[in-house]
């Protein structure tokens, strides 16, 4: 077995690109927490008139993955319109990277967010964002899908994990079909409440185990 | 610097000792006989001679009677032999710490399931058990408390003198899991009223797969390994008597001086550390620390990533970060003593072994320094 990393995560994590802040950045997003091992921040300028990412930095506390990860991003977005670097994904992250490990999917899948995160805090900003919506069950399986599942480097909903999900003044319980003892159970549940915490009427978020 | 190899991971196991395989190899190429009674064939004799020096001569270290001695697989095994064993003889209240090695939380968690009772001793920010607590702790119906000599990963030794002074008062058993002590930290049961030990060879540059359990005499316990009639009938399977002859030569090769020196070399790698590099917290105990650890958080930088880094540069250490660990949990030790998730993550256990030298310590210190320094600069923790 040799190293887990592709060359080029190595190269990036080595010697990351577009390090740094931007001091007046138009839109700017931290995803993570030093908790959870993994955080990342996001800085872009963009083009009032095209809409483009003229500049974009970030700064990383994390594992390799994610240092690559929010590295290669900043290269991808640069130059791209704040609509086209939405659609952005991990597995896109990924392939330009030459693959990553799907256990450090979690680790990667921060840089992404807060690419979108930062993209979203500039539209929010500048009056570009439609009405906020209430959280429905369907706005918490599409998060969902941004939590992944570490056995097989898969998000949580395509891999069934997911038993049940409600929504109820502002408290969301989602019920997860693995043992409460799973070696992955915490990982899961620290990662699905930080990706549904920051909605922005959820008070609480419940996460039960159980098969 | 291409090519240079330093290893500082030695608490996960050692570069086993020429002297040792010299010891070892007449037991696997002319003395490779089953061990035989007195009543067998000379090579079995001449076998059985081999594997009862070995013996002899661990248990003496120990202060211990050579019939007092089990030998196993290794540490994970003592322990297990040691607490399912004497849990299942007697049935009742189990006590360990929260930082036991997983070869000991993990039977607990295992006995507990099954129906017994376990309770789990926190421990103070250094990583020490509170004498007093385990007196509270303690019920009519304990049977065994379990708590380790020193820590594996934060390197704190415990005041094993008043924990099992504690429970030979109260008559309840005391096992120590003596994995990172044994040889170089001083126990001598003789003096010490510990029921069971747990030690090791891999450590202490012997071979892996070997290890063994002190169990004091009259101490009732439940085989484990159904075998043959091995070792007091405690353990059945063909001896591993090569193992036990380099456990034996392994344990000889420790001195005094060599037992100093770590604690030279681990110094140095605290103080400069301490002097040199801002915003770092020294895990576990100054004084009442293994002589071979240093356990070091760097704030505001991510455990794998140094680890990376350091590996690039032919270093190989360990840290508790979750990225880092099989189980992507951060480590139990350090969020056992109280230390938050960031403190975990950005920590770096260094152990110290036979071969290392000044040198290396410089040259990981030099490089350690500089890895954090980068590190530090795309980190958004840590500049307001
Ligand atoms: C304190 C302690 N006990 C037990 C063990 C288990 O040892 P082994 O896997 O060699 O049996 C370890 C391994 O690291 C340990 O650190």
């Amino acid at each position: 077995m040799g190293m887990p990393y592709s060359e080029k995560v190595i190269e990036y994590f080595k010697n990351p690109k577009n390090v740094g802040k931007i001091e007046d950045a138009d839109g700017k997003a931290k995803e993570g927490s030093p908790a959870c091992g993994d955080m990342v921040q996001v800085y872009i300028k963009v083009d009032k008139e095209t809409q483009t990412i003229t500049d974009i930095k970030f700064e990383s506390y994390g594992c390799a993955s994610n240092i690559a990860t929010g590295s290669i991003i900043t290269e991808m977005a640069k130059g791209k319109t704040i609509e086209e670097a939405k659609q952005i994904t991990w597995q896109d992250a990924a392939d330009e990277l030459g693959g990553l490990p799907p256990v450090k999917a979690h680790c990667s899948v921060l840089a992404i967010d807060g690419l979108r995160a930062a993209i979203q805090n500039y539209e929010e900003k500048h009056g570009l964002l439609k009405d906020q919506k209430p959280t429905t069950v369907e706005i918490v399986e599409d998060r969902l899908k941004r939590v992944m599942n570490p056995m097989t480097g898969l998000d949580v909903i395509k891999t069934d994990l997911i038993h049940d999900i409600s929504v109820e003044d502002g408290v969301v319980t989602i019920y997860v079909d693995l043992d409460e003892d799973h070696q992955f159970a915490n990982a899961i549940k620290e990662d699905i409440k930080e990706k549904i915490e920051p909605l922005w009427d959820v008070q609480r978020v419940e996460v039960h185990f159980g098969e | 610097m291409q090519g240079k190899r330093v290893y500082m991971d030695n608490a996960a196991s050692t570069r086993m000792d020429e002297k040792v395989l010299e010891a070892m190899e007449p037991y696997l190429f002319e003395k490779y006989s089953v061990a035989t009674s007195e009543f067998g064939h000379s090579m079995g004799i001449e076998a059985k001679e081999g594997l009862e020096e070995a013996r002899k001569s661990i248990a003496k270290r120990l202060g211990a009677a050579p019939g007092e001695m089990i030998f196993t697989s290794g540490s994970a095994e003592s322990s297990n032999l040691a607490i399912k064993g004497v849990m299942e003889a007697n049935k009742g209240h189990l006590i360990v710490s929260d930082i036991e090695d997983f070869a000991v939380l993990h039977t607990a968690r295992t006995l507990e399931k099954a129906g017994y009772e376990v309770s789990y001793l926190p421990v103070d920010e250094e990583g020490f058990v509170d004498p007093d607590e385990l007196v509270d702790t303690i019920r009519d119906d304990t049977v065994l408390v379990s708590i380790q000599h020193a820590n594996q990963e934060i390197g704190t030794i415990q005041d094993i003198s008043a924990l099992a002074g504690i429970c030979d008062e109260a008559e309840v058993l005391f096992h120590t899991d003596a994995t990172h002590t044994f040889t170089r930290v001083p126990l001598d049961v003789e003096k010490i009223p510990v029921d069971l030990v747990t030690l090791s060879a891999h450590t202490i540059h012997g071979p892996k797969g070997i290890g063994a359990l002190y169990v004091r005499e009259g101490t009732p316990l439940k085989k484990q390994m159904e075998g043959g009639f091995q070792e007091f009938d405690m353990r059945g399977g063909l001896e591993n008597i090569p193992g036990a002859v380099g456990f034996s030569k392994a344990v000889e090769l420790v001195a005094e001086d060599e037992n100093r020196r770590l604690k030279e070399l681990r110094d140095m790698i605290i103080d400069r550390v301490q002097e040199e590099i801002p915003d770092t917290t020294l895990n576990g105990s100054r004084e009442q620390r293994l002589p071979q650890n240093a356990n070091i958080t760097f704030h505001y930088v991510e455990g794998e990533s140094i680890t990376l880094h350091l590996d690039m540069r032919g270093i190989a250490v360990s840290t508790g970060s979750a990225c880092f660990s099989r189980s992507l949990e951060a480590s139990h030790v350090i969020m056992g003593i109280g230390g938050d998730h960031e403190r975990a993550h950005g920590s770096v256990r260094f152990s110290l072994g036979r071969f290392n030298t000044e040198e290396e310590v410089n040259y990981v210190v030099d490089n350690i320094k500089e890895v954090v320094k980068r590190l530090r600069e795309i980190s958004p923790l840590g500049k307001e």
